[in-house]
């Protein structure tokens, strides 16, 4: 199965990169996703996590075509 | 509705535009917020700001509150624009604006609005100060 990943803002810069895709023959936890995607065992304090666009915490399971997006306290308005 | 703008608004001008859309005579209240950005920020002059977001997510986070408002209160209607990519200094970053028939539901929904794009909409700000780039690392608390 296909899971993609994407980072954002302050994260991307860190990471250096802002897509990538993992090939994975079961289902991942969010942090498994990050650990594989990032190259890093934890995951900075505070990081927000999404599943397919909505909000996830880092036991949530991500399978085939899910896509998982990491990223920092937003700071919109 | 909600729109993500890339270039300056106008928000006076899309309050009028939006208003006059909605059935005459049904609304005698509208309340709204309208968020520029300043040229200073924790003891840096800042000179111009990029606004990143995460497209399909934050139109869809944003639609949510909307819905929620409508959910909540007793609205006509309400509506969300942001500016998104370079921004400098005095321009229009946010405008949240909710109708209703009373003035209560309207200042209840335009705050909720904003408080909740602030707290959980999926933006990012970056600055260009006088001491370099930097990422906003976190919004101000709701009672200042």
């Amino acid at each position: 199965m296909n899971i993609t990943v994407k980072f954002f803002a302050s994260l991307r810069e860190q990471i250096g990169v802002s897509d990538t895709s993992l090939s994975t023959d079961s289902a991942l936890t969010v942090l498994q996703v990050w650990q594989q995607a990032s190259g890093q065992d934890s995951m900075p304090e505070n990081t927000l996590c999404a599943i397919n666009m909505e909000y996830v915490d880092v036991t949530a399971m991500a399978g085939d075509s899910d896509e998982v997006a990491f990223f920092p306290p937003v700071t919109g308005g | 509705m909600i729109e993500l703008k890339e270039q300056p608004f106008d928000p006076l001008e899309e309050l009028q535009v939006f208003q006059e859309k909605l059935p005459a005579g049904k609304y005698g209240a509208c309340c709204n917020f309208i968020g520029s950005m300043r040229d200073f920020n924790d003891g840096h002059t800042v000179s111009k700001m990029t606004l990143e977001y995460y497209p399909g997510m934050t139109e869809k986070f944003l639609d949510k509150i909307c819905q929620e408002a409508r959910e909540k209160w007793p609205l006509l209607d309400c509506l969300i624009i942001h500016r998104v990519g370079e921004i400098d200094p005095n321009e229009s970053i946010v405008l949240t604006a909710a109708w209703s028939a009373h003035r209560d539901a309207s200042f209840a929904a335009c705050r909720y609005l904003i408080e909740e794009l602030k707290h959980r909409a999926p933006f990012w700000k970056k600055e260009d100060t006088d001491s370099g780039d930097r990422w906003v690392s976190e919004n101000t608390p709701s009672d200042q």
